[in-house]
């Protein structure tokens, strides 16, 4: 008998109103439905969500870790980006 | 003081309800978790070890509800430790040996498609405290209903193999649904403190023949049905499943950690 490879699934929560799904883990379903139910069974247990998303995880195109220099590094010496240079008054509160 | 002797409860009719469901739910939710470490794949394992926790969180406020309803003479413990196989009160169906993977599914599937809708009307129970175990029982049964179905649509119209195994648990299992529907106390449906079986047959027809259709499994023919869970007349079964459940508190009264 052969036996074909469960898909894999990538699997992400959102853990309150007003958050973003954020990526947890994965699971090996044979189908979106199940995959769904098993990424709840899995990563749902101790109340960490209100919603689940499950993408196939070919579905997903990650970049080259060989190309991280190439990628990444020309903005470590970018520091002007990162708007930590201003005094933020403290009546704005949480940004 | 500790003992090892069985109990005695006394089961006026109240009592006998909340032991009725709380057993089923004892003993499904203890052959569920007898998968922990032996299911076919990571996620299943803690599926079922989920629809195991629900089961026993279930029971634990059923039998709670029964030591205050008796008098309190016996404590939730007492219930699940300390009753011989002839005091249990659960369905035969609920007992029977987890076999394959296929029969675990099937006989959740019969369950649950059952038990969803009993809670569902229990939730409306003159019974306040009853009626509030019954909403929160049925939040859990209706995602034990849904994930039973989800893996016996698969395993009927899977491969060959999934759709014999599963068929077999179907022939295996059919003769222990005819207990699902035997009446409750009719003081107690009388008082509309829980729903009476009997009626909910239609609508687990409705939700179990549709099903199997589906899945391409043929219904087995409504024979004999077995009978004698709620009277304590059990299978083989339970004895060994008890001896196992009850072996630390027997062996060791009043036993914690």
């Amino acid at each position: 008998m052969t036996e074909q490879p469960t898909p894999l699934w990538e699997v992400f929560i959102r853990p309150r109103n007003g958050l973003t799904h954020r990526h947890v883990g994965s699971v090996h379903a044979a189908d979106a439905t199940l995959a769904l139910a098993a990424a709840r069974d899995v990563y749902t247990r101790r109340g960490e969500g209100l919603s689940v998303w499950v993408v196939p995880s070919a579905a997903i195109t990650a970049s080259d870790p060989a190309e991280r220099g190439m990628l990444f590094e020309p903005t470590e010496s970018k520091i002007y980006r990162h708007p930590t240079f201003y005094e933020v008054p403290d009546e704005v509160g949480h940004m | 003081m500790a003992t090892t002797t069985s109990i005695t409860v006394r089961e006026i009719p109240l009592v006998g309800l909340l032991l009725r469901r709380a057993d089923d739910a004892l003993v499904l939710g203890h052959r569920l978790s007898e998968w922990c470490g032996h299911a076919p794949v990571l996620e299943e394992e803690l599926a079922l070890a989920n629809l195991a926790l629900d089961l026993i969180g279930q029971a634990r406020a059923l039998y709670a509800f029964a030591a205050d309803a008796e008098g309190g003479q016996h404590g939730e413990d007492d219930f699940a430790y300390l009753r011989d196989a002839r005091q249990f009160r659960n369905l035969l169906l609920l007992e029977q040996p987890n076999g394959d993977f296929a029969a675990t599914i099937v006989r959740q599937l019969l369950y649950s498609a059952f038990i969803d809708p009993w809670w569902h009307l229990a939730a409306r129970s003159s019974e306040p405290r009853f009626a509030e175990i019954a909403a929160k029982a049925e939040k859990e049964s209706a995602y034990h209903l849904r994930h039973a179905a989800d893996w016996l649509l698969r395993l009927g119209d899977g491969t060959a193999e999934s759709h014999r195994r599963a068929q077999a648990a179907l022939e295996w299992l059919w003769p222990y649904t005819g207990e699902l529907f035997e009446p409750e106390a009719p003081d107690l449906v009388a008082a509309s403190v829980c729903p009476d079986p009997p009626a909910l047959r239609e609508a687990w027809q409705g939700t179990v023949f549709p099903l199997l259709a589906e899945a391409t499994l043929s219904r087995p023919a409504d024979g004999w049905m077995q009978t004698g869970g709620r009277a304590g007349r059990h299978s083989e079964h339970l004895g060994h499943l008890l001896s196992e459940l009850q072996y630390l508190q027997r062996s060791y009264p009043g036993a914690q950690w």
